[in-house]
């Protein structure tokens, strides 16, 4: 019986097409991506059937944390780095009178989120180390004795009329502080915002 | 996968031949760069953006005197909201004068409050379900501005509509609000606000309300 041959196989495996699919898959997540926003502190939305999609610009977010903290971030689109944040400090700084250098300024410009009375920004804005930095977010003031969140909004809206407010509240925050929030808003003249949450679909059916 | 290089056999006769160069380039590493950004580019990603509800508030006015709207009792639906999740209802309106109307306790499950939101919705909300069906189906095609907007004329076609007046009180949490805006928007609801609890009705909630029954069938 003749030997059947076997042809010796290089134990290379060709990759390429492997390869390929790996860099499509690579450019499409590098593509879509949008990265969260940094935020303050971990935000748990509530859920609700609504589709809208929430503003990202030209809007003023106001955050309720788990422990009733509140606080603040406002965006402007193009412009928000360069200009609103600098003057919308200025003015904050000037009604406590507290002096900010431009470097101080233009940091504040780039960072987000922050929920602090208005004497410890300035040390927020030099603190590196992120662990001192969470310490100093004690929350924005909103009782009527010192209502600091009431000027933010102000301010903000002065500079932009336009935005829109989304508060942004952990379902277990209270509705206490949710109510003071929207409470301030209202003095500002403020009657409609939107509430952010997370989409989870459900129907409704008639009995008969 | 390092690649394995054979060793060539014996080279016959001392001659020296060009070594024969392999096409393949060695991928392996860059198969694996590869996958650590997918895998980081993966679990980065935010695929579902943030959603949001509108909500609208009646604007506040400084008058004092200023009167609160009359509101038909016969169609008001009152929720009040409680700490752990509590939640009751009451019709009409609570007057100290009346003695106090029947405070029901329900739950946020769809056989609580949604039931008896629907039934008092009942006209509007088949109206509704029926225009979407029609879209849906292909039956009618309209653009979804359009159907927005007919949606918004159904809802205010019922003269007999119930209004919803949410009221909670200090300990209730965040969730519980959104959770009954959010039913309001399941059932079709139009007219509904966020109002504050009077004092009537927090000392009702304090008082001791009717246990869970089951809702009125008509």
């Amino acid at each position: 019986m003749p030997k059947i041959k076997l042809p010796v196989k290089s134990p290379h495996i060709d990759m390429t097409p492997m390869v390929d699919l790996f860099a499509l898959l690579l450019t499409f997540f590098m593509l879509t991506t949008s990265f969260r926003p940094q935020e303050a502190t971990v935000i748990d939305s509530p859920s609700s059937i609504s589709e809208k999609v929430a503003p990202d610009k030209d809007v003023i977010t106001i955050l309720v944390g788990k422990d009733n903290k509140v606080y603040l971030n406002f965006d402007n689109g193009a412009d928000t780095a360069t200009l609103i944040r600098k003057e919308v400090l200025k003015k904050i700084a000037e009604q406590y009178s507290l002096t900010f250098t431009e470097k101080e300024m233009n940091t504040f410009a780039n960072l987000s989120s922050f929920g602090m009375p208005a004497k410890s920004l300035k040390a927020w804005i030099n603190t590196e180390d992120s662990k001192e930095k969470e310490l100093l977010q004690t929350g924005i003031p909103i009782d009527s004795t010192d209502n600091q969140l009431n000027l933010w909004v102000r301010f903000i809206r002065i500079q932009n009329p336009n935005a829109v407010v989304a508060i942004k509240g952990d379902a277990d925050a209270d509705y206490k502080a949710v109510k003071q929030v929207m409470d301030i808003l209202q003095e500002n003249q403020v009657n409609k915002f939107n509430l952010v949450t997370t989409l989870v679909k459900e129907e409704a059916k008639l009995e008969e | 996968m390092a690649e394995i290089i054979q060793e060539e056999g014996k080279q016959k006769g001392g001659k020296k031949k060009a070594k024969k160069f392999s096409t393949h380039i060695d991928m392996t590493p860059m198969v694996d760069l590869m996958c650590l950004l997918i895998t980081f580019f993966m679990l980065t990603t935010a695929f579902s953006k943030p959603k949001a509800m509108d909500i609208a508030m009646p604007e506040k006015k400084d008058d004092p005197n200023a009167k609160a709207p009359e509101i038909a009792a016969d169609r008001t639906l009152n929720i009040l909201i409680s700490g752990n999740d509590q939640i009751y209802y009451y019709f009409g309106a609570a007057d100290p004068k009346k003695p106090l109307p029947e405070l029901i306790k329900t739950d946020y499950s769809k056989d609580g409050i949604r039931k008896i939101l629907l039934q008092r919705n009942k006209i509007v909300f088949k109206a509704v379900a029926e225009l979407r069906e029609k879209v849906l189906t292909g039956e009618l095609v309209m653009a979804d501005s359009t159907l927005d907007r007919k949606t918004k004329e159904l809802k205010k076609s019922d003269k007999n509509a119930p209004i919803v007046l949410i009221k909670a009180d200090e300990k209730a949490k965040y969730k519980n609000l959104v959770d009954i805006i959010d039913e309001m928007a399941i059932t079709t609801i139009a007219n509904y606000a966020i109002v504050d609890i009077s004092p009537l009705e927090l000392q009702m909630l304090g008082g001791s309300p009717v246990p869970a029954t089951p809702p009125i069938t008509q």
